[in-house]
């Protein structure tokens, strides 16, 4: 259930704000979120990772669709040197989840008591 | 807490937050912040259009004086209807803006010579560049240029407005919102300036009025001898049929320029060698336009067509629009980065240009006192030299210093270009060489197009055009009455023979510009009886009676063709014309292929050669898609002319003019001993069907890994492609199904070419067409980035729409942006 929440919570937390805050915010909003719901260290690593790799995959995948990923195409060549937006999706969500993870395994040390 | 673990994890986060929002340099380029690029809410994904995007918005600026209503079609073609006429420029500037902002500034910086302030300085090229362009004076002229804007209330308000508009968009911009490439390449946009627009401008005059050949005909001319010089750069062409017919009867001459008298000695036979500038605007930048009289049309009503030869790019450099005010009604393109419609029609006549092509930009040799450069000699006197100091700045390095000589010669001010501390990156022998440029000379284009907008008859396009001085543009005009004209526009120098085909003395008053073609002078045609007029940047008039010199380079022909097709043509359709615009025919080659044929030695020819030759035999002289024989045609000739020229050229100087295309054609067309198909360096002497025979056999490797690589087809072979502006592959449109080029109406080079198409027929309601290779949308993701693109490529137009206010309810109505106060 804290799973849940505290995914819900950094997905929430991430995206309002962030409309207005800088991109990092999100290692922010991860490690404020684990800080204030108890997890143990590990699932609160991936509390945070999976909550950004599914906001960012999930919104850029969602824009990306709508584009019919005209762009996707065109950035996949010039960044991966490779024609395939869903890596560019994946990638993506990567970057943002292992930023989350770790802001997120930080927080959870903040209340961690031995 | 468990310090430990929380020490070293917040230290992982931190460190990954941060190189995630550094650029970093990656096999030798820098790659954005990837954090910031990829996050969805911030980077590159929002800029990720939705192919359903609404464009509708109803937008407030205090700005505005009333109410501007712009409907955008399906093909994102804005249609501006505004109660105030600055209003509309307003509108028009944020719609520029808001499509193509990145263009407009990326134009602007470099105009500006600032490319090196965002872009780094990564190889020399890009300061080099910088330093050139500030060298040539572009800033100095840009600057004259927006005093001349300024002293005009009604341009001066039209700039404001539109200026205005361009900022307003500018400040709704937010990180997520900026275009791709500010994200990409990691700057913001400025705001813009009336400078800017002037800048703009002075851009195309640099591309469109600063092609010369000076120093490298210099150095052939010091090279060869007189009797050579003037077999391998002759002034007449054969095929030549001017813009203004053979037999026109000119204005009296009222200047008349004096050939110095120690001419022969110090400039003519001069062997001294020059140097030569490292980059410089396509020699091709030429255009065709034609009008024809309703005496040759079907329906009576006259037909203007127009297709300007310029670079490919996305962004392209135009931006299509109707404007319609209570004073006027127009529709055609645009430049982003300038208010009013450039090329196109409204409800009473249509216009168009091409490039006039004249050399306006001289060099003049500078002898200085000493290497301090503060006093230059004139006339016999040493005088005082001005300087420009310009900072350039350089991202990631500390800014470049350089100062320029400014030196009057008679009543100009000109910039010192080349010195010892510049020679655009070749040996300038420790020479000074100033540059006088028309372009320097205080001008309003802007005014031109403000006129022609709201031009009603022949009267007010004349009042138009004679504000145009510098590019020189021959302005093509048809209106609804029946009317056609064109125009050989420019203030030009009023030169002597050879005036300026050199780099010239700059120490006295003798071999300056001694004044300028009065307007009154201008060649140009009004209602010829041959029922059409017409241009495709041949020589303008007839050397033979016109009284001025104009120089040598001009390519025949185009024009030779359209002409002949326009006097056979009866009952035309603007169908017709479309096919005459994109017509591939093969003039010079068709001029050739018959001495090519009888030449040739086809018994000296194995197998594999003769294979090739009969497909050469066989070509039907059209540079089509799918065509093999022009390439086989374009490899022999580039073959033929080094097999003909080499020998002669192989001692000299590097930088040095070779000669013209249609040199070659003419001369042996001429004189089929030519003296130059001998190769100096065997005892016997050659000729041409020697030349063309060798030609041949050094040809047929070439052809042979051509066909091995599948590219034998002409389309493969030229491989035209339209480049994004900073030249990212993945955002331009490379490998087009296009025939044509260089020898073709349908110009279409590698990346160069029929930059817009259009044919308006002058019936009752107006009859348009145009495309153009690119797209309205400026954003690499939007699906209007390229949506013309192939359209362009296959031949094809759209169908222009003049909307009227009654026409709101129309199903091609994308959306509408409602302005008000």
């Amino acid at each position: 259930m804290k799973f849940f929440l505290s995914l819900i919570l950094t997905i929430l937390l991430r995206f309002a704000p962030c409309l207005f805050l800088p991109w990092w915010s999100v290692a922010i909003a991860a490690f404020v979120v684990a800080a204030l719901i108890p997890q143990r260290p590990f699932k609160a690593f991936l509390t945070g990772f999976i909550a950004l790799f599914l906001l960012w995959g999930g919104l850029s995948f969602w824009m990306s669709n709508n584009n019919d990923h005209i762009l996707a195409h065109k950035v996949s060549q010039l960044i991966l040197k490779m024609d395939n937006p869903y890596l560019l999706v994946l990638a993506t969500a990567l970057i943002g989840a292992l930023v989350a993870g770790f802001a997120a395994l930080a927080g959870s040390y903040l209340r961690k008591t031995k | 807490m468990r310090i430990v673990p929380f020490l070293i994890t917040t230290a992982i986060s931190t460190a990954l937050v941060i190189t995630l929002n550094t650029r970093l340099t990656i096999g030798g380029n820098e790659a954005p912040a990837f954090g910031s690029f990829l996050s969805p809410q911030h980077g590159f994904w929002q800029n990720a259009e939705a192919v359903s995007e609404s464009y509708t918005a109803d937008l407030k600026f205090s700005q505005l004086n009333g109410k501007v209503d712009v409907y955008l079609d399906d093909r994102l073609v804005p249609h501006i209807f505004a109660e105030q006429e600055n209003d509309a420029y307003f509108v028009q500037g944020f719609l520029h803006s808001k499509f193509r902002l990145w263009q407009m500034e990326f134009q602007a910086y470099a105009a500006a010579g600032r490319l090196s302030e965002i872009l780094g300085n990564k190889d020399e090229r890009i300061l080099n560049f910088d330093r050139n362009m500030r060298r040539l004076g572009m800033v100095y002229a840009a600057e004259i240029a927006l005093q001349q804007m300024n002293n005009d209330p009604v341009i001066k308000s039209q700039c404001d407005a539109y200026t205005a508009g361009v900022n307003a968009y500018i400040e709704t911009l937010t990180e997520s919102t900026l275009p791709l490439e500010y994200k990409l390449i990691g700057y913001k946009p400025e705001k813009w300036n009336n400078l800017k627009t002037s800048l703009f401008l002075k851009y195309m005059s640099y591309d469109l009025a600063a092609h010369d050949d000076d120093f490298e005909l210099t150095n052939a001319k010091s090279f060869f001898s007189a009797d050579d010089f003037a077999k391998l750069f002759p002034a007449i062409q054969d095929s030549l049929d001017p813009i203004i017919p053979k037999g026109t009867i000119f204005e009296k001459q009222k200047v008349f320029p004096v050939a110095p008298a120690q001419a022969d000695s110090v400039y003519f036979n001069s062997h001294d060698l020059a140097v030569s500038e490292t980059s410089k605007p396509d020699r091709d930048n030429g255009s065709n336009n034609w009008a024809v009289s309703g005496s040759k049309t079907k329906n009576g009503a006259p037909i203007l067509c127009n297709d300007p030869h310029l670079g490919l790019n996305l962004p392209s450099l135009w931006y299509e629009v109707q404007i319609s005010t209570p004073t006027f009604n127009a529709y055609g393109v645009s430049f982003p980065g300038a208010p009013g419609v450039i090329i196109g029609y409204n409800d009473s006549c249509a216009f168009g240009f091409t490039n006039g092509g004249r050399d306006v930009r001289d060099y003049f040799e500078i002898k200085f006192k000493d290497d301090s450069r503060q006093e230059y000699s004139f006339n016999g006197q040493w005088v005082k030299t001005t300087f420009r100091v310009d900072t350039i700045k350089i991202k990631n390095k500390p800014a470049f210093i350089d100062s320029v000589a400014y030196v009057q010669l008679g009543n100009d001010i000109c910039p010192v270009m080349y010195d010892k501390s510049f020679s655009g990156g070749k040996n300038t022998n420790n020479k000074y060489y100033a540059v006088r440029w028309k372009a320097h000379d205080a001008s309003s284009e802007l005014k031109i197009f403000n006129m022609l907008n709201r031009a009603k008859n022949y009267a007010d396009y004349s009042a138009a055009v004679t504000n145009l001085h510098t590019p020189g543009q021959n302005v093509v005009f048809a209106a609804k009455n029946g009317d056609i004209a064109l125009r050989t526009q420019g203030e030009w120098p009023a030169k002597w023979k050879g005036q300026g085909d050199f780099v010239m003395p700059g120490y006295d008053t003798s071999y300056l510009w001694q004044g300028m073609i009065p307007q009154d002078e201008v060649p140009y045609q009004y209602n010829p009886e041959r029922g059409f007029v017409s241009s495709a940047n041949q020589k303008p008039v007839d050397d033979n009676t016109y009284p001025y010199y104009l120089g040598r380079d001009y390519p025949p022909y185009r024009g030779y063709i359209i002409n002949k097709r326009l006097n056979a043509m009866t009952n035309i359709t603007p169908q017709d014309m479309m096919t005459l615009q994109t017509d591939n025919f093969d003039a010079a080659a068709a001029m050739s292929m018959p001495f090519i044929i009888a030449n040739m030695k086809e018994g000296d020819l194995n197998a594999a050669e003769r294979k090739y030759y009969d497909i050469l035999k066989n070509w039907d002289c059209r540079n089509d898609v799918g065509s093999k024989g022009v390439s086989v045609f374009d490899v022999f000739w580039n073959k033929f002319d080094s097999t003909v020229y080499n020998d002669e050229y192989a001692k000299a100087p590097k930088v040095i003019m070779r000669p013209f295309f249609s040199t070659l054609v003419e001369q042996i067309l001429k004189d089929s001993a030519y003296k130059f198909l001998d190769d100096i360096t065997t005892t016997q002497v050659e000729t041409l069907a020697d030349d063309v025979t060798a030609a041949f056999k050094k040809a047929v490797p070439q052809l042979e890994k051509l066909e091995a690589a599948g590219k034998l087809d002409w389309e493969k072979n030229k491989a035209t492609r339209v480049n994004h502006l900073a030249k990212l592959a993945p955002f331009s449109r490379l490998n087009l199904p296009i025939g044509g080029g260089y020898r073709s109406i349908n110009a279409a080079k590698v990346d160069h070419g029929p930059s817009w198409r259009m044919v308006i027929s002058l019936t009752a309601e107006t009859e348009a067409y145009g495309v153009y290779p690119g797209g309205q949308s400026g954003n690499p993701g939007s699906k209007y980035y390229d949506s013309f693109v192939d359209q362009w490529a296959a031949g094809k137009y759209y169908s222009l729409w003049m909307m009227t206010k009654a026409q709101t309810g129309d199903k091609r109505i994308l959306a509408k942006m409602s302005f008000s106060k």
